[in-house]
């Protein structure tokens, strides 16, 4: 018996609900007069066809005891809404679900995590929301503590944690969880380096101890070093089903479309949300001309419009460049504004030549206020390639390994 | 959603889970005949409330519940003192104004004693009335990311709020002699009053947390409607200053009888059982009302928080 069992899956989301910004003391009127109606008939669903749109659609598939399978695709394929679902957070619009076994799921590491708590007391109020039964908690108790290296502070409230030691506390109380079928969305994604590696090792524990594991995230190192098996989604619906390696390729095929330059007008509905809307992106040389093709030697700059609709204060923008399979080659970002009114803005980055290895990168870029408020996110923002330049009479002529190929300064002398 | 047996799948896998270390494959394999699935589809219409899954996470409501508490008393140099400081300043006000130069009548008791008599529950039913019509808004980022019964999360506002209504029985129980009065057998009936004032409570609080989630009006509504509510109860002024023509108003507010109720277990007044048992009546039915439409739209919770 198949421990999740699928069948012909989809879920329907109602989109619209938001007008376009009123511009005259007449369309206000207008909109605050039609706004409870449209409410009304976005929450009954008695809304058009251009007004819905399908997260997921038609998705079979069964996963056997012990089978670690990832989950890949793009932002809004529907990994998220498929995860949602299988937890039972959201109905499904149509289709059938079995599971047999117990499960748990962590779609994000420290759920109900309460600053004025201690470490002790978050410990306790996570793992309940996680399912664990108090016994279960007090039992693992002095484990969950030893595995997040955080023992000087646990009666410390957590607002006074670091990022790290917040994270590695709540991943350690997440990693106790010893469900027969485990469902994991991009959560091994935070802490250091050092960490990861921790929780990745305890990922691959979980698995071989032969529990069933679904698995999303975006680092294809990640899905290829946990799953044998993965499925790709592309607008709500598989589009690949079967080994790892195949996988990957295909959804790195997929990614090929490159985005050196996008922008969006006013009435286009652009990556963005209530808070911030995007309506440019380009990556440009710094040297020769646009649209020239971008050489590891050449310094470039990766430009961002967008319309701030809400005011801020300590505003900034940040990317994670990464490669083209989901590895973050570094993090950057502007220096907060202290105060951002609403408004147009464009914030630009400038990235040095020799820096960069050649080969496909994308950049996610995150508009954060308050200094750690994230108020949007637009994953693989841009995708471009940085192509490998002339080299050097004489030099090495093969393929250069490595994330980064930097121009470093060496000496070489003879000392006797 | 339909999830079946889902409260049997936990007490399985607790007799399956050994003490220590990991599950064993071969005791997950013997544990997954007796593992019931768990199917997961699209549901219609009205549905019952899954009393078994709710008994399941009584755990996570009860730790739900103190950690309200903790937070609220954090960080506050008074602590638990506001739990008395806060009616008293009321009554103290209200004695001023009411008791002293309005000199509304209090049907023969200290104003000071018949209006703190009538603020315990009333409080309590308001703070908890807008606490948990607010609490689903403000857990969304629980609702959107684990699974549990919603209905949790307002159950837990009104609970947290019991634990104040106490320490201020308490010290109206000790208040009660130093105005001369005394302790009757009529205390006897406090438990029953506090049952109704949270049914009525929970019945209110989950309608307005259910509407919240859709029309974040209701959030603002809820605090003037309450308001008024005050104003339909006898807290301030005695059922009897109530002309005969607007009485029915009391008849039809369950608040009117419970308040008068706990008036007459603290300060040895007779009881009205027939309003109260009426009232009790009409809570029950609020509470039937505001859970089952909970429960109706609680699968779209996760979809438009």
């Amino acid at each position: 018996m198949p421990a999740i069992s699928v069948h012909n899956l989809s879920k329907e989301y109602v989109i619209g609900g938001r007008s376009k910004p009123q511009e005259t003391f007449r369309e206000m009127l207008a909109e605050a007069i039609m706004s409870p109606y449209r409410r009304y008939r976005h929450l009954t669903g008695d809304v058009s066809k251009e007004e819905r749109f399908f997260a997921l659609q038609g998705v079979s598939f069964e996963v056997n005891p012990g089978e670690v399978v990832g989950i890949i695709g793009e932002n809004g394929a529907g990994k998220s809404t498929l995860l949602k679902i299988l937890s039972g957070i959201t109905e499904p619009t149509a289709g059938r679900i079995e599971i047999t076994g117990r499960t748990s799921s962590l779609l994000e590491v420290g759920t109900g995590f309460h600053s004025e708590l201690t470490g002790r007391e978050n410990i306790f109020l996570n793992g309940a929301l996680l399912g664990m039964r108090k016994e279960e908690i007090r039992k693992k108790f002095d484990e969950i503590v030893a595995f997040s290296e955080v023992e000087k502070f646990i009666d410390t409230p957590v607002k006074h944690y670091s990022s790290g030691m917040y994270v590695r506390l709540a991943f350690a109380v997440a990693a106790h969880l010893e469900p027969e079928i485990l469902i994991v969305d991009e959560v091994l994604a935070v802490g250091d380096a050092r960490f990861q590696k921790k929780c990745l090792g305890r990922m691959d524990e979980i698995g071989k101890e032969g529990r069933t594991v679904l698995l999303v995230s975006h680092n294809m190192q990640v899905i290829q070093s946990l799953c044998r098996r993965a499925i790709l989604l592309n607008d709500g619906k598989i589009e690949f089903d079967g080994g790892v390696v195949s996988a990957v390729t295909e959804y790195s095929r997929s990614f090929s479309e490159i985005v050196v330059e996008r922008s969006w007008s006013e009435t286009e509905e652009s990556p963005g949300n209530e808070s911030v809307r995007l309506q440019g992106v380009r990556v440009v040389p710094e040297i020769g001309w646009e649209g020239e093709l971008l050489t590891v030697k050449m310094p470039f700059r990766m430009e961002f419009t967008y319309r701030l609709l809400i005011s801020g204060t300590f505003f900034f923008v940040g990317v994670y460049f990464r490669s083209i399979n989901g590895e973050i080659i570094f993090r950057s970002a502007s220096a907060p504004l202290e105060e951002a009114p609403q408004g147009i803005y464009r914030s630009t980055c400038h990235v040095p030549g020799d820096l960069l290895n050649n080969g496909k990168y994308t950049v996610d870029l995150y508009f954060v206020r308050d200094g750690s408020t994230v108020l949007y996110k637009a994953e693989n923002s841009l995708v471009f390639e940085v192509h490998d330049a002339e080299r050097e009479p004489g030099s090495f002529l093969g393929e250069l390994p490595g994330a980064v190929r930097p121009k470093l300064q060496w000496e070489m002398e003879s000392v006797l | 959603m339909r999830i079946a047996g889902f409260s049997r799948t936990m007490d399985t896998s607790m007799k399956n889970a050994p003490s220590h270390g990991a599950l064993s494959p071969t005791s997950r394999t013997s544990g997954a005949l007796s593992v019931p699935t768990k199917v997961i589809e699209p549901s219609h219409g009205w549905r019952m409330l899954d009393v078994k899954e709710l008994w399941a996470y009584r755990e996570l409501l009860s730790v739900l519940v103190r950690r309200d508490i903790k937070v609220r008393y954090k960080q506050s140099v008074l602590g638990v003192a506001w739990v008395i400081l806060r009616p008293l300043a009321s009554m103290a006000i209200f004695t001023l104004i009411f008791g002293m130069f309005a000199r509304i009548p209090s049907d023969g008791y200290p104003y000071a004693l018949f209006v703190f008599a009538g603020l315990l529950p009333w409080t309590y039913f308001s703070t908890a009335v807008l606490s948990s019509g607010g609490s689903l808004v403000a857990s969304a980022g629980l609702v959107s990311k684990v699974y549990f019964p919603r209905l949790i999360i307002p159950v837990a506002s009104v609970a947290g709020g019991l634990l104040d209504l106490l320490i201020s029985m308490v010290f109206l129980l000790l208040a009660i002699p130093l105005f001369g009065g005394g302790w009757t057998a009529n205390l006897l009936a406090v438990p029953v009053l506090v049952l109704g004032v949270v049914v009525t409570a929970l019945g209110v609080g989950t309608l307005i947390s259910a509407l919240t989630v859709a029309y974040r009006d209701f959030g603002s509504v809820a605090g003037y409607a309450l308001q008024i509510w005050m104003y339909a109860t006898p807290v301030i002024y005695p059922v009897s200053l109530v002309p005969e023509k607007w009485q029915w108003v009391l008849k039809i507010n369950p608040m009117a009888a419970q308040v008068e109720g706990f008036r007459s277990a603290f300060l040895g007044k007779p009881f009205d059982i027939e309003a109260i048992a009426v009232s009790l009546g009409i809570s029950l039915a609020l509470f039937v009302i505001g859970v089952a439409y909970f429960e109706k739209v609680e699968r779209r919770f996760a979809d438009i928080i």
